[in-house]
């Protein structure tokens, strides 16, 4: 294989991989930025997996290859319900957020494996007809080289997440609802007595990262899993999650976080194709971001602040 | 803060409303919730093996719930269970199977004492790097959890030597060389899964007790984790005290791995993720709510309705993932215990409002009456 067809491979795989991070990583942003943790988003892309697999098995036939694409928004849909709940708990039952967002990583594969038996009498579905496949996006892949190797074999969805993480940033620090999406997160009192209400704009800011989580889960079940199962989403919310905060809560960073993970994951399955790389042992690939994660998130924590009074409860005065 | 009594209270509606949960979810897909739960119970009691499994089961989820509740006590949100169990099991086995001529006891003893310091080491890390550099100790050991995962599995299939290994992705049976079984108990139940272990994990609820009510190391675990200013004013060393909490902890889910290593599974092998009992330590100690009995009691509890639900789709049908469901909606309703709070006191008001009435007519129910509304409006805000 020449270079370039190695350099091209390496890309368009590693975007693919980077994309359901970075969408679920971009909508963690958000939960944060409002002063809510999500630890849940491996549990609301395990429910977006799971609805647009049921989603696309069910109506492949009607709507042919756009079917994948209704299914991101089925699973956008069924990530917003499940953010709704972890919102109900947070923001006005007061639970912690870190055990909500447990409850939900717990329920979310048994409640998947659960409907999925009832529907279908088996553990597993069957495999999607219509998924996300490889495509070339028409006239950029014409350019000479950055055509090859950024807009042939690519994927629609994944461009789509860098276009999301780029209009994230934008809401969140230019827009006047994210000047007061982040107020709440930082200031809860001073926004409350500013009278903007706190509880509302928290919110908010917890449902939009599940549409998010849930169009990244339906993402990764669509593109590469290619089916639902118990350990379809097998730590890729958790992943997300550190790519948030490796991207210091900006969609943008988050956005390359996430480029970053998927960079490490492709490359542990193509890594056999690649000269140097398939002389590393899988294992050490296989560690090689979480152990990167750890060594950064040390080092480097007094420039990643997160928002002030995130995972704190506010609780109105009388 | 809740008293201890609320707490009870809290977690004992838990139980109920999560049960009651699952009884509404089989109605909605069309199963009898009575012939579920009947199939339930008959299942996990039914036989002397599956008391003898709700025993095996109860093990490490005991120590990981005691893991997960030292950590809180020190402030620290350990989800690293999982791994520092996962490790520490991998360790045990290897190490009994590596050196099988030793005299058994030693075995034992060395097996025990090298997961438990894989276990202690995962747990010291995230502690130090916390103490240290203030590090989130949530992300910390989520990574580590899958640095340790792809370690192990690394360890079985590539580093363990083909003469401790059955197939190539799990080790020999410890058998009688390092394993914990206790025949007259395995007899008792059947040839079930119930080891000695059972035994360890009270008897160090017990030392866990002592240490965190009765020494200095206690106290200040205690101290730090609710205030690490204070504790710090107050000359107690607040990062070392922090270090220290992890360590136990990790020591503890370490334990608990060994207690599966030698005990439960008697081998180990290839996983696709994390143990789910390193989680399940966390649903333990949220329902145990902070106590040790209620960690037993909660650990029993799992334990039961784990192996129960594992005979639910022969007998009513019902998919065994309902048991999981049941579960997680349990530790919902702990969390949320702040809605369980606002019943007791209704209740409580209601009472008084009712006491109240005898001194004149119609004021009790005009009290009542205030009072929900107050508390509806709390509700909403």
């Amino acid at each position: 294989m020449s270079f370039l067809s190695i350099l091209a491979l390496l890309i368009s795989t590693t975007i693919i991989y980077s994309a359901p991070l970075a969408f679920t990583a971009v909508g963690g942003a958000f939960s944060e930025h409002g002063g809510v943790v999500n630890v849940g988003l491996e549990g609301i892309m395990t429910m977006g997996a799971f609805s647009s697999i049921v989603f696309n098995l069910t109506f492949a036939d009607q709507f042919g290859s756009l079917t994948p694409w209704i299914g991101l928004l089925v699973g956008a849909l069924i990530g917003l319900a499940i953010a709704w709940v972890h919102a109900l708990a947070t923001v006005t039952l007061r639970a912690d957020h870190i055990v909500s967002g447990t409850v939900i990583n717990l329920i979310a594969p048994a409640l998947g494996v659960f409907l999925i038996k009832v529907i279908y009498g088996k553990g597993q579905t069957n495999q999607i007809n219509e998924s996300f496949g490889y495509s070339d996006i028409p006239l950029l892949d014409k350019i000479p080289i950055l055509g090859k190797l950024f807009f042939q074999n690519t994927s629609y969805p994944a461009l789509l997440s860098i276009v999301v993480s780029i209009l994230a940033s934008y809401v969140i620090y230019k827009t006047r609802f994210g000047l007061r999406l982040r107020s709440v997160g930082e200031n809860p009192q001073a926004a409350d007595t500013l009278g903007l209400n706190v509880a509302r704009l928290r919110y908010q800011g917890v449902l939009i990262s599940g549409f998010l989580g849930g169009i990244g889960g339906a993402l990764y079940a669509e593109s590469i899993a290619l089916n639902f199962a118990n350990s379809t989403i097998a730590g890729q919310g958790f992943i997300a999650m550190a790519a948030m905060i490796y991207g210091r809560w900006n969609p943008i960073g988050a956005m390359l976080a996430s480029m970053f993970f998927g960079l490490s994951q492709s490359l542990s399955v193509i890594g056999t194709q690649i000269p140097v790389i398939k002389n590393i042992p899988a294992v050490w690939l296989q560690i090689f971001p979480y152990v990167l994660t750890i060594i950064v998130l040390t080092l480097f924590f007094g420039k990643t602040k997160a928002p002030k009074e995130d995972g704190i409860n506010y609780i109105k005065s009388e | 803060m809740q008293s201890r009594n609320n707490k009870t209270i809290i977690a004992i509606c838990s139980v109920v409303f999560g049960l009651i949960a699952g009884a509404i979810i089989m109605l909605f897909f069309g199963y009898n919730p009575f012939s579920g739960y009947g199939s339930l119970i008959s299942t996990a009691f039914g036989t002397p093996q599956n008391i003898g499994e709700i025993f095996s089961q109860m093990t490490p989820l005991i120590l990981t719930g005691l893991s997960f509740l030292i950590a809180q006590q020190a402030g620290f949100f350990n989800i690293g269970m999982s791994g520092q169990l996962f490790g520490a099991w991998v360790g045990s086995v290897w190490f009994a199977l590596t050196f099988p001529h030793l005299p058994d006891f030693l075995i034992i003893i060395g097996a025990t004492t090298f997961g438990v310091v894989i276990g202690a080491i995962s747990g010291f890390i995230p502690g130090y790097l916390r103490a240290r550099f203030g590090a989130s100790e949530v992300i910390i050991t989520i990574m580590m959890n899958y640095v340790i995962l792809y370690l192990g599995n690394d360890a079985i299939t590539a580093v363990f030597p083909n003469s401790i290994k059955q197939t190539v992705d799990s080790s020999n049976q410890v058998g009688n060389h390092g394993g914990i079984g206790l025949k007259w108990l395995s007899d008792l139940t059947n040839q079930s899964s119930i080891s000695a272990g059972i035994f360890i994990a009270l008897i160090t609820t017990l030392l866990i007790w002592f240490v965190m009510k009765k020494t200095t190391l206690g106290f200040s675990i205690d101290a730090v984790g609710k205030n690490a200013d204070a504790a710090k004013y107050a000359g107690i060393n607040e990062k070392a005290t922090q270090i220290w909490a992890m360590t136990l902890s990790g020591a503890l889910s370490g334990l608990g791995g060994v207690t599966e290593g030698l005990g439960h599974y008697g081998n180990v092998f290839v996983q696709n993720s994390t143990p789910e009992t390193g989680f399940n330590g966390m649903a333990v100690a949220l329902l145990g709510s902070g106590s040790f009995i209620g960690v037993i009691l909660a650990a029993a509890l799992f334990s039961a309705l784990t192996v129960g639900g594992a005979g639910m789709p022969n007998i009513s049908g019902v998919p065994t993932e309902l048991v999981a469901i049941v579960i997680a909606l349990i530790i919902f309703f702990v969390g949320t215990g702040y809605l369980i709070d606002l019943m007791i006191e209704k209740i409580k008001s209601a009472d008084q409002a009712s006491s109240n009435k005898g001194k004149g007519p119609g004021a009790g129910k005009q009290q009542q009456k205030k009072i929900s509304k107050k508390e509806q409006k709390e509700l909403e805000a």
